[in-house]
């Protein structure tokens, strides 16, 4: 049975001509283009700041910036890898493969997809714009702490509006694929038929939209705590800045899990393809995704182990928090039984999914030991959690990026990528952010604070170190640009539909033609047998 | 295709999207040199304002047109409902974010400014303000705004929560008569919760008024007068978009839109307006009552 | 010779981890002269060495997987795609994991955080950017900035290298003078922004709120100075507002304070 969806229109297979096709497409594949292009235009400028930040840290004293415009790349390099790199970056991925895994025509709703996208361009322009303000960006970190950022100058009510902006995006998005994912799948295409990438995703919206309303909320009140006298986060009129906390973080550590868990479902498509046998324990995975999404919920308060909580929250916050530790444990062992007597080959995707796995586990075992409060006492603010996070945020989430680009670019421009430089680009990384992150660790047990420009003699090496891998982690994302850029100009050789060995039994997308036509995907598909096959 | 009826209806070429996105970008823009103090704020604020608004006549418009058309078959339905659904959810946790801060700082915060609490930061911190004894309404230890008077629950806020419970019952009403076909009834029935929700916003209008002018109530009132104002602010300016929505489905129900099986645009409205509903009852209990 | 290279890395990791496990002072947490810093570094040592355990197990069966495993050795793959004993059991025996590490965990908070029974206070108020100590026992006032050299030096294109300043960037001009042996409250607090005052010898660290008072404790065992920085983002110059505490014996603590008094006494003549 053929997709046929109707047009309003004309009907075409070629997507119309001219710049204006990319400001009004409503085609989920131009869509996930546009995303994935701002997420690599943002992903270099966030780059270029840790760079800055990176450089100035490579000796003691200050050579490049001054401590305030060093504070402003540290808040904005955040934001902007948060929001316009990784989550733009995983709505591409949503937005290409979701439909042509559940069999759908498009997203559901097209028209707010096109919107979803075309508010992010505006949220970064206000964002940086505030750069060449009075009194610069603000540089109170990207968890935007009162009292700090209320004495930021003007660029204070240009990033709240900001935040808002790219909240609308987001929330307009997982609305978009929730909607589809309930009401767009073929027949026969069961909930838990669904492959794991739709499921992650799924999970993922959920979370959205439960915690973005709440970020919008909170930086409303800084805005009238600033502008309109309130004193939400004012003790001298009843309020508490730790308040502000409470709220950033309800919806701080849910997003923490909206970065991760889309790069979990693109691991858990890489890791059976390429060991050539079936996801192992898929029912449990979703249970355990859900059960991930359900914990990140109740756990916000471990960003605040030092903020002078009663006991007995500091108590209930660690044991919630422990508990992650379970479902995320079983996700991983159900990769390693997936590998367990298959037969593995490794084509860059595959490699970029292991250096996913080595490089999220040992974020999860920092963040195991960071859960206990006794030790976070001392980890909190350090260099250690600096480490921590970029391992499970950048090995985890940036590296399945990596594995979902190259595992899917073909699909998508029917040419094969330059295996060669793709894996270069890959070992590059995988050692350049090692020699960047893994010093981190030390920096922080040994005593170094986060968020300095300048620190004591003593920790200089480990900077030295750091700052060298964090040159060749960077300019290694120009490898990236080139093999991706020569796979769009159709410099290389063409596919099959089914691009890797025996692909076609680990997913919907490729039973269809690499390129995917713009329209009507599934034309002349057999959606039923394509899904029995499975 | 998953519905039996027809295939699923795909638009092409959205121009109201970036046209939206240049409208809030120009809003955003106003607003912001608006409250920073620079000439030409209030004019980007309102030309940003009316080019949203502008954008979404232009966008429902459209939507409205291939409805009418007959372009959406009962998938398109449903996925507009689910969209419903899960925007009112997003809206739900706007609220829910206010009155976490609410009862955090009546639970929390107050308390332990007020020196309760025997181990921690409730313990000490009377120490920077030991004439602080901890109370709710409170305008914290410094008497931010000065001296104001707490709103009284059984006054205006008892009456319009019972306007607003009955303009869920209107609307109900209004309902059950699109569903028999009845348009006498669906149209009165719109038009009875319409004017029931503009009143509540007349009478709301009218005790900010008074807060503002006779009980020294306003939104810089310490932590009181930021909880109170801002969220029956947000709730007010839900109930007024809420009485538009209304208001559109009205205009077109006079037109002859919508018939018992096609009203997508009614319930979704009808589910908004019972989405503020609830967040009043919210607000009558923690805001005005306990 | 991707493989070799995997192996290699893992190689380096786990040892590097080992080594921040044994090492000096600069790879690991400093054992400080307290009781919590002790405490801390216990759990922490204790943390390190499950978390190692573990990664033995998942690392050796990864890397099993990718030698035996690989097409050339292994061109058939099995089937199988689910076995619910193993689930069970990986998902039991991570609880368990997690219950051995709660129970000294949560032990060891509740010591840290019971700061009843203090012998004497300080009050601790911070600054953009800078400390305010106050004992209010003694009636002893003062602030403790970041000194001349190190501000010298820190200044974008100085002229004074940091590597030349003693302490660069951890001295101040008026360090913090506690007795060793007494049960001190620390009480913490701010005056304008969130700072977090934190010394890595003593382990714990804790917020400076505006509006609000936080508690901490130590009794620190030998005498010495003690280095430690503002660790919550506070401004333009949240690197330069480090902690020193000169921790002495009794009778010179005694006369450090009479010296104090007298000096206050003639500064506010």
């Amino acid at each position: 049975m053929a997709t046929v969806a109707e047009h309003g229109e004309h009907h075409e297979s070629s997507p119309p001509k001219g710049w204006l096709r990319w400001v009004t497409t409503t085609n989920h594949k131009d869509i996930g283009t546009l995303y994935l292009t701002f997420a690599l235009i943002m992903f270099f400028v966030g780059g270029a700041m840790a760079l800055v930040i990176r450089a100035e840290l490579y000796k003691p004293g200050l050579q490049l910036v001054d401590p305030h415009f060093f504070n402003q790349m540290v808040t904005l390099h955040a934001l902007i890898m948060v929001f316009g790199a990784v989550m733009p970056a995983f709505a591409g991925f949503a937005n290409w493969m979701i439909p042509p895994m559940i069999g759908a025509p498009d997203m559901a709703l097209p028209r707010l997809n096109n919107w979803s996208f075309w508010l992010l361009p505006f949220a970064a322009l206000l964002l940086s714009s505030t750069l060449f303000m009075d009194g610069g960006a603000v540089a109170a970190g990207w968890t935007l702490y009162p009292p700090l950022v209320l004495q930021t100058g003007n660029a204070l009510p240009f990033t709240i509006f900001s935040v808002h902006l790219l909240g609308l995006s987001s929330i307009l998005a997982s609305i978009n694929i929730i909607v589809t994912i309930f009401n767009l799948r073929a027949p026969g295409m069961t909930m838990m038929k669904m492959p794991m990438f739709c499921w992650t995703w799924l999970i993922t919206a959920f979370l959205l939209i439960m915690v973005m309303p709440v970020l919008a909320g909170a930086v409303t009140m800084l805005l009238t705590d600033k502008y309109f006298q309130t004193s939400f986060f004012n003790p001298a009129g009843g309020g508490d800045p730790v308040l502000f906390q409470h709220l950033f973080w309800f919806f701080g550590h849910p997003e923490v899990y909206i970065i991760i868990l889309p790069a979990f479902g693109i691991i858990s498509h890489v890791i059976p393809t390429f060991a050539r046998k079936p996801l192992f324990g898929k029912n449990s995975m979703v249970y355990a995704t859900a059960v991930i999404g359900f914990l990140s919920f109740i756990v916000w308060s471990h960003h605040q182990y030092t903020v002078g909580m009663p006991v007995p929250a500091e108590l209930y916050f660690m044991y919630s928090t422990m508990l992650i530790a379970v479902p995320t444990g079983v996700k991983v062992f159900n990769w390693l039984a997936t590998m367990w007597k298959g037969s593995l080959t490794f084509e860059t995707p595959m490699l970029n999914a292991l250096g996913f796995l080595i490089l999220f586990v040992i974020g999860g075992f920092t963040g195991i030991m960071m859960s206990q409060v006794p030790a976070d006492l001392y980890y909190h603010d350090n260099y250690f959690i600096v480490a921590h996070f970029h391992y499970t945020l950048v090995g985890g989430g940036v590296f399945a990026i990596f594995a979902g680009i190259y595992y899917w670019l073909p699909k998508w421009t029917g040419i094969m990528y330059d295996e060669r430089l793709g894996k270069l680009h890959f070992w590059l990384s995988f050692l350049g952010f090692n020699v960047l992150f893994f010093p981190q660790h030390f920096l922080g047990l040994a005593g170094m604070p986060r968020r300095i420009p300048d620190y004591a003699l003593q920790f200089t090496e480990f900077n030295q170190i750091s700052t060298v891998g964090a040159f060749i982690f960077g300019f290694a994302q120009l490898l990236l640009v080139y093999v991706v850029y020569q796979a769009i100009r159709g410099v290389g050789e063409r596919v099959n539909s089914e691009v890797w060995e025996g692909a076609k039994s680990h997913g919907l997308e490729w039973n269809l033609p690499s390129p995917m036509p713009y329209h009507h995907s599934f034309e002349g598909i057999d959606i039923q047998k394509a899904i029995a096959c499975e | 295709m998953v519905s039996a009826s027809g295939s699923y209806y795909l638009p092409h070429k959205a121009k109201w999207p970036i046209i939206g996105s240049l409208g809030l970008f120009t809003f955003m823009i106003g607003f912001s040199m608006k409250v920073l103090g620079f000439g030409g704020g209030g004019f980007l604020l309102i030309l940003g304002l009316l080019i949203v608004l502008g954008m979404m006549v232009g966008w429902f418009g459209e939507v409205i047109h291939e409805s009418v058309a007959r372009l959406y078959n009962e998938q398109v339905d449903r996925s507009f409902r689910w969209g419903m659904i899960w925007f009112i959810a997003s809206e739900v946790m706007f609220f829910a974010g206010f009155f976490g801060a609410l009862f955090y700082i009546r639970m929390y915060a107050v308390p332990w400014l007020g020196g309760e609490g025997t181990t921690g930061v409730g313990q000490f911190t009377h120490l920077l303000w030991p004439d602080y004894a901890p109370e709710w309404p409170t305008n914290g230890p410094a008497h931010v705004g000065g001296k104001f008077e707490p709103m009284e629950a059984w006054g205006i806020p008892a009456l319009n929560t019972l306007i607003l419970l009955s303009s869920g019952a209107t609307v109900t009403w209004a309902h059950w008569g699109l569903l028999q076909n009845n348009r006498d009834q669906f149209i009165k029935g719109l038009i009875f919760t319409i004017a029931l929700g503009v009143t509540f916003v007349l009478l709301q209008a009218y005790e900010y008024y008074h807060a503002y002018t006779e009980m020294g109530l306003t939104l810089g009132a310490g932590v009181y007068g930021s909880t109170f104002f801002m969220l029956t602010g947000f709730h007010g300016m839900h109930v007024t978009i809420g009485a538009i929505f209304l208001t559109v489905v009205l205009l077109r129900a006079m037109r002859g839109h919508f018939d018992p099986e096609h009203h997508f645009a009614f319930e979704g409205a009808a589910w908004y307006w019972h989405f503020v509903d609830v967040v009043w009852l919210g607000l009558f209990i923690f805001v005005y009552w306990l | 010779m991707s493989l070799h290279l995997i192996r290699l890395l893992l190689a380096v990791v786990l040892s590097l981890q080992a080594l921040a496990a044994q090492a000096d002072y600069r790879l690991n947490i400093p054992v400080g002269p307290t009781e919590t810093s002790r405490a801390i570094y216990d759990f922490h040592m204790y943390a390190i060495w499950v978390c190692v355990a573990i990664g033995i197990v998942v690392f050796g069966v990864m890397f099993y997987s990718i030698i035996h495993f690989r097409k050339s050795k292994h061109p058939v793959p099995a089937g199988f795609h689910e076995n619910t004993v193993l689930e069970i059991v990986w998902t039991v025996i991570p609880v368990l994991i997690l219950v051995g590490l709660a129970v000294p965990a949560t032990k060891a908070l509740i010591r840290i955080e019971d700061t009843s029974g203090a012998e004497m206070t300080i009050k601790v108020t911070a600054y953009q950017w800078k400390w305010h100590y106050e004992y209010p026992e003694e009636g002893i006032q003062f602030f403790s900035s970041l000194d001349e050299a190190s501000d010298r030096a820190r200044q974008l294109g100085s002229d004074l290298a940091p590597e030349k300043v003693a302490n660069y960037l951890l001295e101040v001009d008026h360090p913090l003078v506690v007795p060793i042996n007494k049960r001190i409250r620390f009480l913490i607090t701010s005056a304008d922004v969130i700072h977090a005052w934190w010394v890595p010898a003593f382990g714990w660290k804790k917020d400076a709120i505006p509006g609000y008072v936080n508690a901490g404790w130590v009794t620190i065992e030998k005498p010495g100075i003690y280095r430690g920085q503002c660790t919550e983002l506070c401004g333009r110059d949240h690197a330069y507002m480090p902690i020193v505490v000169k921790a002495v014996t009794e009778e010179e603590y005694k006369s450090w304070v009479a010296q104090w008094k007298q000096r206050q006494e003639t500064l506010e003549e």
